[in-house]
């Protein structure tokens, strides 16, 4: 019995998909779980990578810090904060959120710190505000780093929001955690066999959000370059 | 320009490595002490010879890794001690699975053990043996040859439905019994396999009748369990009856008449070709003086207040005249 026959059988088993507790109960959950912390870290990380990278100042240090950030323990995290605050919302929200800045942070900032230096001078020359440097030249420039950031930002917190099942809630690390407790093996393969199919549904999303978002001429430029 | 991006990646690449390597050597150190914590069965007397007897009479006391059972097996070295018996003391060796084979073969010749869980893990898993009475004599009948138990303590750790004082005050909630009229009204809370588990809220069910409002999946006693019935978000949760936080939170610890439970009473395990009558009386004393009460205390004081074990486990055999 491998792997993903076990999955295989336990995702097909009708009884699975109705009820309390059942599948798409806990897709939306962990969308829920996945979707809030990232749209948190984004919009903290964004701005600030981007202002690094425009301004140049503090790169070093806020680079490395985001890197050795990665570090951090996201479980270990969680079950502090359950002592320190109890079962808040914060609890769940403050490790992903952690775990998702890093990536967002750093590939902002090298997105728009790797802006052409003569684009950036016509700009200047152009007589556009900060603002409208940043806005209008800058950051659709570095777009298509800025969407690497969040893509792979989102298949981390996608693949971790199943810790939120360690402190009682849903999500698809209920069955992870569920089947491994009552040596429900097919119970633990099929729910990360969703968690990986979930995450490559994610990436799909982020390659469409990229065609759709991502001007014609910067794509041609990145192929190149 | 490209240089100077190309510096900054370069003194990226430089700290993450800087950062690695710290983490990489943090990491084996910890796997280091762990495994040397591991027992070598060559220093070992009458391993491997069951029938010869150890070479200078000296008697091996293990325990597994965690508090209550090194302190436990303090008690039993310094008493022992205190009786002029030879002892070595090999603590925190690992869990189950790495020290009973080891008393089996006599590397070890004394460990402190809880006769529910000995007999359910190691003997008969589909044991349905619940009394203290039951349980050890299903051990008797099913242990190795040799292997035996000595008398069991009364002090039990083991699984319990535990509310906070404030609850128990509001419903009278002396014994699990009383939670008949209110259980719809309660959330518990315990490991994600108590709803599922035999003794769990199947057993519960079965044998006091109740069914609760809802299900909250959590730890095995553990600090998410205990921050839950903190923070109210169940009102009653699976926990191990000598749990410092017992004491600490001001929780109450429902009483079981009916045996939902298994018994899981403190009882040495030992290897019979190390038994002396000497060890066996002094053991057997330890057992008719631990009480769930006086062990749970020691408990809090070593794990809540860091206590010194031996100072604590000095104090229990001093107060108990043993020693």
């Amino acid at each position: 019995m491998s792997f993903f026959s076990w999955a295989w059988d336990w995702v097909n088993q009708r009884s699975n998909w109705s009820g309390q507790g059942a599948i798409p109960q806990q897709i939306v959950a962990h969308l829920g779980y996945s979707g809030l912390p990232l749209l948190i870290a984004a919009l903290i990380a964004i701005p600030a990578g981007v202002a690094i990278g425009h301004t140049g100042r503090g790169s070093t240090l806020v680079i490395n810090i985001a890197n050795a950030w990665r570090a951090i323990p996201t479980l270990g995290l969680l079950v502090l904060l359950v002592v320190l605050l109890g079962f808040s919302a914060l609890t769940w929200l403050l490790p992903l959120v952690a775990l998702a800045i890093p990536p967002i942070l750093v590939n902002s900032y090298e997105g728009v710190a790797g802006v052409d230096p003569g684009v950036r001078d016509a700009a200047r020359g152009m007589g556009m505000t900060t603002w409208q440097q940043v806005t209008r030249v800058e950051m659709p420039v570095a777009l298509p780093l800025i969407l690497v950031g969040l893509r792979t930002s989102a298949i981390f917190v996608v693949a971790t929001a199943t810790i939120a099942a360690d402190i009682g809630l849903g999500g698809l690390g209920r069955f992870i955690i569920d089947g491994l407790s009552s040596d429900q093996y097919g119970q633990v393969a099929g729910g990360a066999l969703l968690v990986v199919l979930l995450a490559v549904l994610v990436l799909v999303l982020f390659a469409v959000l990229s065609r759709l978002l991502v001007p014609a001429g910067l794509r041609t430029r990145r192929r190149e370059g | 320009m490209l240089s100077k991006t190309g510096t900054r990646r370069v003194h990226s690449v430089a700290t993450l490595a800087a950062v690695a390597a710290i983490a990489i050597t943090a990491t084996s150190a910890c796997a280091g002490s762990s495994s040397s914590a591991n027992l070598s069965s060559s220093s070992a007397p009458g391993a491997g010879n069951p029938l010869a007897p150890s070479s200078s009479g000296t008697v091996v006391v293990g325990s597994a890794n965690f508090p209550e059972n090194e302190l436990l097996a303090e008690i039993y070295v310094l008493a022992l001690q205190g009786k002029g018996v030879k002892v070595t003391a090999k603590l925190n060796i690992g869990a189950r699975e790495v020290y009973y084979p080891q008393v089996e073969k006599g590397a070890i010749s004394i460990i402190p053990e809880y006769n529910g869980t000995l007999l359910s893990v190691e003997v008969n898993q589909k044991s349905t043996a619940k009394t203290t009475a039951a349980v050890d004599a299903a051990l008797a009948s099913g242990l190795p040859s040799s292997l035996e138990i000595l008398n069991p303590a009364a002090a039990q750790d083991s699984d319990s439905v535990t509310v906070t004082q404030a609850t128990a005050a509001k419903y009278h909630l002396k014994s699990i019994a009383d939670l008949k009229p209110v259980a719809s009204k309660l959330s518990i809370g315990g490991p994600p396999e108590f709803k599922t588990r035999v003794d769990g809220l199947v057993g519960l069910k079965s044998t006091y009748g109740l069914t609760f409002k809802s299900f909250v999946p959590l730890d095995e006693s553990g600090p998410i369990t205990l921050a839950a019935l903190k923070d109210g978000k169940v009102q009653a949760a699976d926990v191990f009856t000598t749990t410092p936080q017992i004491i600490s939170d001001h929780l109450v610890s429902l009483t079981d008449p009916k045996f939902n439970f298994a018994a899981q009473n403190v009882v040495p395990l030992v290897y019979k070709p190390a038994l002396t009558p000497t060890i066996e009386t002094v053991l057997n004393e330890i057992s008719a003086k631990l009480t769930t009460t006086a062990l749970l205390q020691m408990d809090n004081e070593v794990i809540t207040q860091h206590a010194n074990y031996s100072t604590v486990a000095a104090a229990f055999l001093k107060t108990e005249g043993i020693s």
